[in-house]
């Protein structure tokens, strides 16, 4: 196994300021957004995108946790039931801007599912999705509209992020790539 | 017996808690929290078990484990048939087996089943390629119930550990009280059980399975330093078997009542799996006053039982 990093923590605080500027622009300030973390890199992500938002606009914008395990496609093809963390979001995302948050966007199968499970907590009045890093190998008709890093893969290659908050690590993003 | 191995065989089912381990029990908490927050949406449903059929097999009858079972599976979007013995085939004489046989070729997932006799889930399980949720079985055990407790009081509490729980009544024919004997002790709790003696039996009847558990003729020195009174149900018909002079006498010494609660910590929770009977085991005072989970039992038995079938959910195909 081999090991490449692609960012380093630098260059992901970055990147994250880089998409709250986005964010803040796209939707012409920050007024009724709210930032929704998918379990679980999703979650530290949405609140450090809060706290440059919060810097550079000095406006608090509400942050949620969305955990999408009973939503997931896949379960009865995987091994135990993975366990299911709490979703929490307490403001009403009905009429507001959701503005999902997640490490790496992959097939989109993970964000079908959180597009399922916003549904059934309200009708905002629209979403974006924002991510760290997007490594393509689509399997929906799903695109990001905020972009750390376009990062092109193979399907065998492994992306990690590691985030302080979950990690216990500096941040960074690894391409760990198997042996042939 | 079955070729599958045990380990396959206890992750397929929910027998009683003797097999669960203490990591097992608690990740089963921590998903009853999140299948919480589900039911406290205005949308109560997931569609997690889409497609799956979850059959309620009641030889028994019961209210609040039934209902609490059908609305658990509903709020994950599985197909709910609801089974009772009364009106089946089982009045032509149909056996447990045939029925069983029936129910797996018209494509049942889990079934979910309470039966007077202790083992008839086991026996089930045996014969059944889908999950098998115990739902109460004679004096055996009764799993969901224990786990639901143990998420009343650990919400409650903020943990199971070194907690004192007294659990009074009619231990002897109680499948609750068995069940939690195995979730408390597993959670670290200390257990008194407390009963006249012919409702608790023999000391060895305990000691042999849960070595620390104690026991006690007298409620009023049993409350000493309570955390948790679990009160179960005198079962009305015992007395005429014999078992008790009469229920007033029972009551006089045995009931939980305001003033026996004065006896044990100030905050002292106090749990019934209901069905009660109240004025014989406990007062209605005690119902309603601020000590009473019993309205919460209820409540988390949804979420409890939400978690229990998700933890099934792949459970019914070969690994």
């Amino acid at each position: 196994m081999s090991e490449k990093q692609i960012f380093n923590a630098d260059e992901i605080r970055r990147a994250l300021i880089r998409i709250a500027h986005e964010i803040a622009e796209r939707n012409e300030g920050i007024r009724d957004l709210i930032l929704v973390g998918i379990r679980q890199r999703g979650v530290p992500l949405a609140a450090r995108i809060a706290a440059a938002l919060a810097d550079s606009e000095g406006q608090e914008v509400p942050v949620g946790q969305l955990d999408i395990t009973l939503y997931r496609d896949d379960l009865s093809l995987r091994g135990p039931a993975p366990i299911v963390r709490k979703t929490m979001i307490q403001h009403d995302i009905t009429g507001h801007t959701v503005v999902l948050v997640d490490d790496v966007l992959y097939t989109g199968r993970t964000v079908r599912a959180a597009l399922d499970a916003l549904a059934d907590l309200g009708r905002p009045a629209r979403i974006q999705l924002a991510v760290l890093i997007d490594r393509g190998h689509r399997e929906l008709p799903l695109r990001a509209d905020f972009v750390g890093k376009n990062m092109p893969t193979s399907r065998e290659e492994k992306v990690d992020v590691r985030l302080r908050e979950t990690d216990q690590t500096e941040d960074a993003v690894i391409i760990v790539h198997p042996d042939s | 017996m079955s070729t599958i191995s045990a380990a396959g065989f206890h992750n397929r089912h929910v027998l009683d808690l003797d097999d669960f381990s203490r990591e097992e029990i608690e990740e089963v908490l921590e998903t009853t929290e999140s299948m919480k927050e589900i039911l406290a949406r205005e949308i109560k449903q997931v569609p997690t078990l889409r497609g799956k059929t979850v059959v309620n097999m009641f030889f028994e009858e019961s209210t609040r484990t039934r209902i609490s079972f059908e609305l658990a599976a509903r709020a994950l979007s599985a197909n709910v048939i609801n089974f009772t013995a009364k009106g089946s085939s089982v009045e032509k004489g149909e056996s447990l087996l045939d029925t069983v046989r029936t129910l797996q070729a018209l494509g049942a997932d889990m079934i979910v089943i309470r039966h007077s006799q202790a083992g008839a889930p086991h026996f089930v399980a045996r014969n059944f390629k889908g999950s098998v949720i115990n739902a109460g079985d004679g004096r055996h055990a009764h799993p969901t119930q224990a786990l639901l407790d143990l998420f009343t009081i650990r919400e409650k509490l903020g943990g199971l550990t070194k907690l004192k729980v007294v659990i009074v009544g009619d231990l002897l024919h109680s499948r609750v009280a068995r069940s939690n004997l195995w979730g408390l002790t597993k959670m670290g709790a200390k257990v008194t059980l407390c009963a006249p003696p012919t409702l608790l039996g023999p000391s060895q009847f305990w000691q042999a399975t849960w070595p620390n558990v104690e026991l006690s003729y007298n409620l009023d020195t049993a409350l000493k330093g309570a955390d948790v009174i679990m009160a179960l149900r005198l079962q009305k018909e015992r007395q005429l078997t014999g078992l008790l002079p009469s229920l007033r006498e029972y009551q006089t010494f045995f009931a939980i009542t305001m003033e026996r609660l004065a006896l044990a910590k100030k905050d002292v929770l106090v749990l019934h799996p209901g069905p009660m009977n109240e004025g014989v085991e406990i007062m209605p005072e005690v119902i309603n006053s601020k000590h009473s989970l019993i309205e919460a039992q209820v409540t988390n038995g949804v979420a409890v039982r939400m978690a229990l079938l998700y933890r099934l959910v792949n459970a019914g195909q070969p690994a």
